[in-house]
């Protein structure tokens, strides 16, 4: 039996008091490469958000190899959207690789030897190597993804989460991205995608979520990423579940 | 239209000079002063709107202090103060500005808020050089940050008026106009300008206007308030207003009252404690903004924490009769004691309250030592307690989740389901007699 | 260095200090405000926080008064003191009405800076009043800035406070630059990054604050942003930026002070770094308008320098191998040319065409560079058309836009991924069916 990479039990996530995510309840083995899928508007960004810490949860607890996120930071890599940063900030591809050995290297330590060399190898990795003094906005958006994911190879994890990698890459790009996240599952590591390319999800992924507000299907792909699944997950709206959720942002008293 | 309107506006005046005879004779300056004051108001609120709504309040800020070297330039060239020429050279500069903003902005990535320091501050540098090189005698600049509203009635007078009161009174008859006759375009382009574009109404004119009168505002005030002041007066009020209403329309003139009370309190506190009178406008308008901000009876942070307050309360409220209703439901016999219902809802002066309030309201009432429900009591728990199996139903039918992870959901929201949304859950799930579990959802 | 070293080099700094002509000490002030207000300038600036330099320096008005009527005291420590917690509660307020309100960030700053400074206003008037005993010169440097009044005692501060700015900035500038670059990945990194943004606000409120007496409210907010855009124009890297913010900052003080003798010393030098600023935004190497401009139009000349030769090579396809002259007025026709004489010219002086007549005929080398283009166009045609699933109808638009901008090693890439699946298309291997004089030109295929 694999050990449990990423859990999360009983979790509810709301923003502004409205619930986007209801009571998610799910466990990921050690090893798996895993995909998010959901239409927009499910939560998909969220889930990882929640998990990471970056949003509050509302209930339930998120664990990382059978402990609190807290002290398991070091375990996780993280590949932010790539609308979420200013592609303009005056830094090189290469000192944004260098940022995934911040954490390692805590407080005032500079960069060294040793971590120019971890960014170098993931640089290779990911096959931007020529582009290491290149400004960031100088990249294609699919050489920018690179580089997240350079960034987060230089993170040294165990448990990967990567939020929509394949949103605005070539088809090279997205082949390589894929390449490598083989590669890294079948070091051990367990890598969870936000995917929203429907047609590729078996081709890719040996575990899949399937989320729109709630938790639809968790397993392995054979058996959980089902047509009835499917029809669960995108068909139509979940009107009640938005009026409630609508409900409760307003609290507007019943009566 | 604009000449006759000034013709009616001059007869106007003749008429508010007459009241002002009236009402304590030349001598009384403080009709003046707030009469200039209210009139500057009035007149930055009614732009001020545009400025808040389009999120673009530093704009005030900016131009007030860029329009200063055409001050300058204008004044070289006249020779005199006149308000012609200095208006002229204020719209010029004014939209020199935004045009070299937004210039900076879209073709050098140049970020839009540094695009905008970077312009209005050079701007600002240049005009104070002019000053200093060429016109130090005619200008104060210390005036320019503070203005001096207690000099109003020193001035000239133009038709029977101080010019401080006359210029802003031209500058707020002209932002009236545009904002009649434009209100329509002016309101669109602030709320959709791609839209705006699409229907023919041109969003960068739209802009371009808002900037020359923002640029004319602050000049026709600058005398009377100073470039800061004005961006309180064209600011605040409007934010003010913002928080209280949720429609432009009652927005601006909210504004403007807003403006207008904080002049006339302004001058008082000025008055008392023998400050300027400028600067007590400004924190008049900000003490007003900051009551807002607490009691503003929808946006207020106050009314926020109350409607909060009040929900938990309810939430704790219909939690116990729920549960007195499940209790009775499981056991016709069981009753419960106050301090097990307490403690079974977390116990704390909350739940203390709560069943204080429940007895108050004769939903519950004492049976020897246990509660009872009574049958309004009773009523108002079998619709929780409906709405909780209703929605656990819809949950497991309808959104295949597993049973064991319903209950939590389903008990957030047992207390914000309406009979209508009952209804349609009712509709929606096959099985509207039993919940999941196989207790009976209540009719 | 022994603590006595330490003590000596103290002592006779500040002798040296005393030695010092007023002008001196006034440029050595400004340069080292200059020079501080680029570092925590370029933060703010990059942060999109250009503004909360202005909103600090009018909110700082009502802390000094304060300070003022409190301690009764016109000593700078005292007064940046008072200033700094005026300026820091404001922006404390600025966030919670962000926060709890909704009142938007821009309407927000504008209401604190004018409402603080109309306290300060209010404040002042007080504070002049005869049996206070406040006159006004004091106070009032705040506002325009009254750098003459320079003692070595403000130096030493100025001194100081640079010193333990500049430390900071240097002992977290990892932590600055992750954090400002990308906050949420800091955070999931558990970098604590509210922190580490209260650490970049409050060095620039220190340092706007103690700038105030210099150069003024308005034109300290204008020491925060301009050196920082300036040094943005020229460098890509962070640690070169800030060093040149901080160079810029320096030359604008040093420069400013100088040329405005007689003139309101803050203006002049929000006046110079303005200057430095224009000239960095149209003459910088690679972000300056200038370069841009160059840039663009060569790529435009080369554009349709290629265009031509594609549609000449079009046009002699039916008859190759070989090379037929081409009437003008079917080049005419065969696209919309911006302004096709001057385009043929060109192009005749570069020898790729020649002109008989109202004829056009293409050399062998103009030759061999159409068989390149129409190669790699038509590469990239089917490129898209299989692989990036466009409809075909767009695909000649979008491959008129981007070939130019395709790098040679991508090109290869395509074709050999073309011909590997066997989808490199009849018609281009066809292409260097070149006419012989071109002997197997680069267009051949393997």
């Amino acid at each position: 039996m694999l050990p449990t990479a990423f859990e999360i039990h009983d979790m509810t996530v709301a923003y502004n008091r409205r619930p986007v995510l209801w009571d998610i309840d799910l466990e990921i083995p050690e090893g798996k490469l895993v995909g998010i899928v959901g239409p927009n508007g499910a939560g998909k960004t969220t889930l990882i958000k929640a998990a990471l810490g970056l949003v509050p949860l509302a209930s339930g607890k998120v664990e990382i190899y059978g402990k609190n996120y807290r002290q398991q930071r070091h375990l996780v890599g993280y590949v932010p959207q790539r609308e979420s940063v200013d592609w303009d900030f005056p830094v090189t591809v290469r000192d944004v690789v260098l940022m995934g050995t911040y954490g390692q290297l805590g407080w005032f330590r500079r960069p060294g030897k040793a971590q120019r060399a971890i960014a170098d190898r993931c640089l290779q990795q990911v096959g931007i190597t020529p582009l290491a003094n290149r400004q960031i906005r100088q990249l294609s958006g699919g050489q920018q993804q690179r580089v997240f994911l350079a960034r987060a190879l230089a993170q040294d994890a165990q448990l990967y989460f990567l939020d929509e990698p394949f949103s605005g890459v070539d088809a090279a790009t997205e082949s390589a991205i894929f390449e490598l996240l083989h590669q890294l599952r079948s070091t051990g590591k367990t890598v969870l995608v936000v995917h929203h390319d429907l047609q590729t999800v078996r081709d890719y992924f040996d575990y899949v979520i399937l989320l729109n507000m709630r938790l639809v299907a968790c397993g392995p792909v054979e058996t959980s990423f089902t047509n009835e699944n499917l029809q669960m997950t995108y068909g139509g709206r979940l009107t009640i579940l938005d009026e409630a959720a609508e409900a409760m942002r307003q609290r507007e008293p019943e009566r | 239209m604009l000449w006759t309107a000034l013709v009616t506006m001059i007869s106007d005046m003749t008429a508010l000079t007459l009241l002002a005879e009236v009402s304590g004779g030349a001598s009384d300056s403080w009709f003046w002063i707030v009469l200039t004051g209210a009139a500057t108001n009035i007149a930055c609120a009614l732009v001020g709107c545009f400025l808040v709504l389009r999120r673009m309040s530093m704009m005030g800020d900016a131009l007030s202090h860029a329009v200063l070297p055409g001050l300058v330039v204008a004044f070289l060239f006249s020779g005199s103060l006149n308000i012609v020429p200095l208006f002229l050279g204020a719209v010029v500069v004014g939209l020199l500005t935004t045009f070299l903003m937004q210039t900076l902005h879209q073709y050098a990535r140049v970020p839009s808020d540094a695009s905008m320091g970077v312009v209005f501050t050079s701007m600002f540098a240049l005009g104070v050089v002019l000053i200093k090189k060429f016109v130090s005698g005619h200008f104060d600049l210390a005036c320019v940050y503070e203005g001096s509203l207690e000099l109003v009635v020193l001035a000239e007078t133009v038709v029977g008026l101080p010019r401080p009161l006359f210029t802003t009174l031209v500058v707020l008859v002209v932002n009236l106009l545009v904002l009649i006759l434009l209100w329509k375009e002016l309101k669109i382009t602030s709320f959709d300008p791609a839209l705006a574009t699409t229907m023919g109404i041109s969003a960068t004119g739209m802009h371009y206007l808002l900037m020359a009168l923002v640029a004319v505002t602050s000049v026709a005030s600058f005398e009377a308030v100073g470039s800061i002041l004005v961006v309180a007066m064209l600011i605040v009020p409007a934010a003010t207003a913002h928080l209280l209403s949720d429609r432009l329309a009652v927005m601006v003139p909210i504004s403007a009252a807003v403006g207008v009370l904080a002049s006339v309190l302004g001058y008082v506190a000025a008055r008392h404690w023998d400050t300027r009178i400028a600067g007590m406008m400004t924190v008049a308008a900000g003490v007003l903004f900051a009551l807002t901000v607490f009691f503003s009876p929808r946006y207020g942070i106050c009314s926020t924490v109350v409607s909060n307050l009040r929900m938990s309360l309810r939430v704790l409220r219909e939690d116990l009769l729920a549960m007195l209703y499940r209790v009775e439901e499981l056991d016709r016999a069981k009753r419960l004691t106050p301090a097990e219902a307490r403690e079974a809802i977390g116990g704390g002066w909350l739940s203390r309250w709560s069943v204080a309030a429940l007895r108050r309201e004769g939903r519950v009432i004492m049976d020897g030592p246990q509660l009872q429900l009574t049958d309004i009591g009773r009523e108002s728990a079998r619709r929780m307690v409906r709405s909780h199996r209703l929605w656990e139903t819809y949950l497991v039918e309808h959104l295949g989740m597993p049973l064991d992870h319903v209950h939590e959901p389903a008990h957030r929201v047992e207390h914000f389901i309406d009979e209508q949304m009952a209804q349609e859950l009712k509709a929606n799930v096959d099985s509207s007699k039993q919940d999941p579990h196989g207790r009976a959802i209540p009719e | 260095m022994s603590p006595q070293l330490c003590l000596e080099t103290l002592i006779l700094g500040t002798l040296w200090i005393d030695t010092l002509s007023l002008t001196q000490k006034v440029m050595i002030g400004t340069a080292l405000l200059g020079g501080m207000a680029g570092v925590v300038g370029s933060f703010a600036v990059l942060r999109g926080r250009s503004l909360v330099g202005d909103m600090l320096a009018h909110a700082a008005l009502p802390g000094v008064c304060l300070a003022f009527l409190i301690l009764g005291s016109r000593n700078l420590l005292e007064l940046s003191l008072g200033a700094l917690i005026s300026g820091l509660l404001a922006i404390g307020i600025v966030a919670m009405l962000v926060r709890w309100t909704r009142t938007k960030q821009d309407a927000a700053i504008g209401i604190v800076l004018s409402t603080f400074f109309g306290l300060g206003v209010v404040l002042l008037s007080v504070i002049q009043k005869p049996h206070i005993g406040g006159n006004k010169a004091g106070l009032d440097s705040y506002l325009f800035g009254e750098p003459a009044n320079m003692l070595s005692s403000d130096l030493v501060f100025l001194a100081a406070v640079a010193t333990v700015v500049l430390l900071v900035v240097a002992v977290f500038f990892k932590e600055f630059k992750l954090a400002c670059f990308d906050a949420d990945f800091a955070q999931s990194q558990g970098w604590p990054t509210l922190l580490l943004d209260m650490a970049m606000m409050s060095a620039l409120a220190v340092v706007t604050i103690v700038g105030l007496p210099i150069v003024g409210v308005v034109l300290m907010a204008a020491m925060i942003i301009l050196p920082a855009s300036t040094a943005r124009c020229w460098t890509n890297r962070l640690h070169i930026m800030l060093l040149l913010a901080a160079g810029f900052g320096v030359a604008a003080g040093v420069l400013g002070t100088r040329l405005g003798r007689g003139l309101p010393a803050g203006a002049t030098i929000v006046l110079t770094a303005a200057a430095f600023f224009v000239v960095s935004l149209l003459f910088a190497p690679q972000r300056g308008l200038l370069a841009k401009v160059i840039a663009e139009l060569q790529l435009r000349k080369r554009i349709a320098s290629e265009h031509l030769l594609r549609a000449l090579y079009e046009l002699n396809e039916p008859s190759l191998p070989q090379r037929v002259p081409v009437p003008i007025q079917q080049i005419q026709e065969s696209r919309h040319w911006r302004s096709l004489p001057k385009l043929l010219a060109a192009e005749v002086e570069s020898g790729l065409i020649e002109r008989t007549g109202g004829n056009v005929l293409l050399t062998s080398l103009g030759m061999r560079r159409a068989v390149e283009l129409t190669r790699a166009h038509r590469l990239w045609e089917m490129y898209l058309m299989q692989h990036a699933g466009i409809a075909a109808d767009h695909v000649d638009r979008d491959a008129d836009d981007v070939e130019h901008l395709l790098p040679a090693a991508l090109l290869l890439e395509l074709e050999q991924q073309l011909a590997a699946t066997g989808r490199l298309p009849e018609t281009i291997t066809e292409v260097p069916d070149s006419p012989h004089e071109l002997g197997g030109g680069p267009g051949a295929s393997p």
